[in-house]
């Protein structure tokens, strides 16, 4: 039998004391195979990077965590330091937000990718990881690389930095690769070539990938399967058509609606109003119930699980009931045919 | 960089100059009378004396020439002869300074050493015993008194074990290696006297030991503080995440971004000992500046607290500048925009 590439299921992540300490992450989980993109999509504070670094063990110290998370059917949680730390950078890759603060500032960067090298193989002597380095800059289109290898991080662009940043993350050709909002600091027009670079990457070497955004449109071309999380849960998930075609939660309804629309930038976005709740004072019922349109007094009380629908699985109580988006309006959004 | 290096350097006469004058005018406006010094208690009362012992030294003369005597000497490289010495003061610092820099020098290595090796294990090891433990022995260093650890030490060592010669910077029968740098275990090397290297560096141990445990308390916390501020930075992260084991992270990631803070500190703990080092020096009786500067101040020898007080001052902003400098070199965003 083949175990997926990455399979997690029910992780929780917390804070404070065990018993009336607050969950950030409450029960996520997802399977993820070789060569696929996830895209996880979610407001700032929802528990997407912390169910991403719970995979490295690289969370914060105070943090605790149960549940499980298999890499090709290797449990990850509460795996011993001594061989998680073989698997970081070598079969997992990591990509993370603001380029500039995850660079060593006083290391150059051909030295910062020859370590990432160096550190699971030390036979490779020096001279060669820098050429390598070297390459590998180059694969993802910095111009001169030999001369950029001898530069700082803030010798670099913004752009130019991620890019350096995705080269050390596939250094050692990792079959799984986590990037944490890697366009988030970026300015838009750069976004879009470091979506492009990660896309053509990850397709041409099977890398699977986890990308986390909170902005739905960053994961529109590039996923395969898109999860929602709010409030520490996925609230839905699907495949990428499923979300954006036929979403049974009114969140994710929200974000497709904030979306910039390419073709009618005039039109004002509709962002979702408010606040999420903070993991210390979490409602009861459904997390999303105070800024939900279609909230009813039930909502308040029982808080919904994922459940499969016809397309999507929703954690919506009235998931059923919700009235259809205008799908065919959403195509001329997006700009896709929808005449099949 | 260069350029930047030289325009400091042209300043630091000027700023010297300012030292010197604030510190005449701060001598003059002290009560007490230089002429205590110069002259035996019983010939005060004898007017044709003092006058004469006045004119001698220049007293007589009204403050603004006394002020204008002492710069254009000064910049002669004339600092006056000494009240108490009755020697150049020039001459006085020379003979005594290498015996400060020899023991600061050689408490800095020990201190800023032991201190980094301190910070390192009690933020690899945060909170646990060893932690705890080592944080109190670097804080026992800067907060015990050095009048206080150095008489113990001295007792114990010296007076009890027998494991360390008494004071001074030789035994007392024993003659200096020839004068090259006036340090004497530098200078004993440099001649190729073993024996003679031997005793001056058994005679260097305790006194450098006593004050560069003061310096290892300074250094080992703000080298924890700054290493754990480093540890929770993005780089360490990144640094996990690829594969890192945690030594690793330490001291090729966190170490180099954590020591920057700690030059700015080294090079100001340097400066101040110069001058600061005067317990350690009375008590080793360590013919240094700050036993030197004690004596002058305490019999009102304008000279030599002027000549003191200028190579404090010296000190500081030498100390100053090459700091500035390490620190560039230390910190590429620097380097490179200058
Ligand atoms: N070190 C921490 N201590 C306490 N709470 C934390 C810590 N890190 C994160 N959290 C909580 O967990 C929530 C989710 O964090 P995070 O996973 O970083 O969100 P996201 O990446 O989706 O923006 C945050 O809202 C925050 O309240
Ligand atoms: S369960 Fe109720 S409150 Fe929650 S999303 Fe659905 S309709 Fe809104
Ligand atoms: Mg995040």
């Amino acid at each position: 039998m083949s175990d997926p590439l990455l399979a997690v299921d029910g992780l929780r992540i917390g804070f404070g004391p065990a018993k009336d300490g607050a969950e950030a992450v409450r029960g996520v989980g997802f399977t993820l195979e070789a060569g696929k993109v996830l895209g996880i999509v979610g407001e700032s504070g929802s528990g997407k990077s912390l169910t991403m670094m719970a995979l490295l063990q690289l969370l914060p110290g105070q943090a605790r965590c149960s549940g499980s998370a298999r890499f090709r059917g290797k449990e990850l949680i509460g795996m011993r330091k001594s061989e998680i730390r073989h698997l970081r950078g070598k079969d997992i890759g990591c990509v993370f937000q603001d380029p500039l603060s995850a660079f060593n500032p006083v290391k150059t960067i051909g030295d910062q990718i020859v370590e990432a090298i160096r550190l699971h193989d030390r036979r490779i002597s020096r001279r060669a990881a820098m050429k390598e380095a070297e390459e590998l800059l180059a694969a993802v289109s910095i111009p001169q690389p030999d001369q950029r290898l001898r530069q700082y991080p803030h010798e670099f662009s913004g752009g130019m930095r991620q890019r350096a940043m995705i080269a050390m993350a596939i250094a050692n050709k990792p079959a799984l690769l986590i990037a944490d909002e890697p366009t988030t600091a970026l300015d838009v027009t750069v976004q879009a070539q470091i979506l492009d670079l990660l896309r053509t990457l990850t397709r041409e070497r099977g890398i699977g990938l986890v990308l986390i955004t909170h902005d739905l449109g960053v994961v529109a071309g590039m996923a395969d399967n898109i999860a929602v999380m709010y409030g520490g849960r996925f609230v839905e998930a699907g495949t990428a058509d499923e979300i954006f075609y036929h979403t049974r939660h009114p969140y994710t309804r929200g974000l497709i609606e904030a979306m910039p629309k390419l073709d009618r930038p005039e039109e004002r976005l509709v962002a979702i109003e408010g606040t999420p709740p903070s993991i210390w004072s979490r409602p009861p019922g459904c997390s999303f119930a105070p800024r939900c349109y279609f909230a009813q007094e039930r909502c308040r009380q029982q808080e919904p699980e994922l459940r499969d629908l016809e397309h999507t699985r929703s954690a919506c109580l009235r998931a059923e009931e919700l009235p259809p988006r205008e799908t065919v309006a959403h195509a001329q959004d997006t700009g896709k045919d929808m005449t099949l | 960089m260069l350029r930047y290096v030289i325009k400091r350097m042209i300043t630091i006469p000027f700023l010297l100059l300012g030292v010197a004058s604030v510190a005449f005018v701060l001598s003059q406006m002290t009560k007490g009378d230089p002429l205590a010094a110069l002259l035996p208690e019983r010939m005060m009362s004898n007017p044709e004396v003092v006058a004469a012992v006045k004119a001698e030294w220049g007293l007589d003369q009204p403050l603004p020439v006394r002020y204008g005597i002492y710069i254009g000497n000064l910049l002669q490289g004339d600092m006056g002869t000494s009240f108490t010495t009755r020697r150049p003061v020039a001459q006085d610092i020379a003979e005594r300074l290498p015996a400060t820099l020899e023991l600061v020098i050689a408490a800095m290595i020990v201190g800023s050493s032991v201190g980094i090796g301190i910070g390192l294990l009690s933020a690899r090891f945060k909170n646990s015993a060893l932690d705890i433990g080592t944080r109190g022995f670097a804080l026992l260093g800067s907060s015990v008194p050095i009048f206080w650890s150095g008489l113990i030490f001295l007792y114990i060592f010296t007076v009890r074990l027998d494991w360390a010669p008494g004071t001074g910077r030789l035994d007392a029968r024993s003659t200096p290696p020839p004068d090259i740098t006036g340090m004497y275990t530098i200078d004993a090397l440099l001649s190729g006297q073993m024996t003679t290297f031997i005793e001056a560096l058994s005679h260097l141990l305790l006194p450098a030991l006593i004050l560069g445990w003061t310096v290892t308390g300074i250094v080992a916390r703000l080298v924890r503080s700054s290493l754990l501020d480093s540890l929770g930075q993005d780089y360490a992260r990144t640094a996990r995440a690829k594969g890192a084991p945690e030594r690793v992270v330490l001291l090729n990631h966190a170490l180099p971004n954590a020591l920057i803070p700690v030059l700015t500190i080294l090079g100001f703990t340097f400066a101040y000992l110069i001058t600061g080092a005067v317990l350690t020096e009375a008590i080793f009786s360590w013919p240094g500046i700050g036993s030197y500067a004690v004596t002058a101040s305490r019999s009102l020898d304008y000279p030599a607290i002027g000549g003191v007080t200028i190579v404090g001052a010296t000190a500081f902003l030498l100390a100053n500048l090459v700091t500035d400098i390490a620190y560039a070199w230390a910190n590429p965003k620097i380097k490179v925009s200058q």
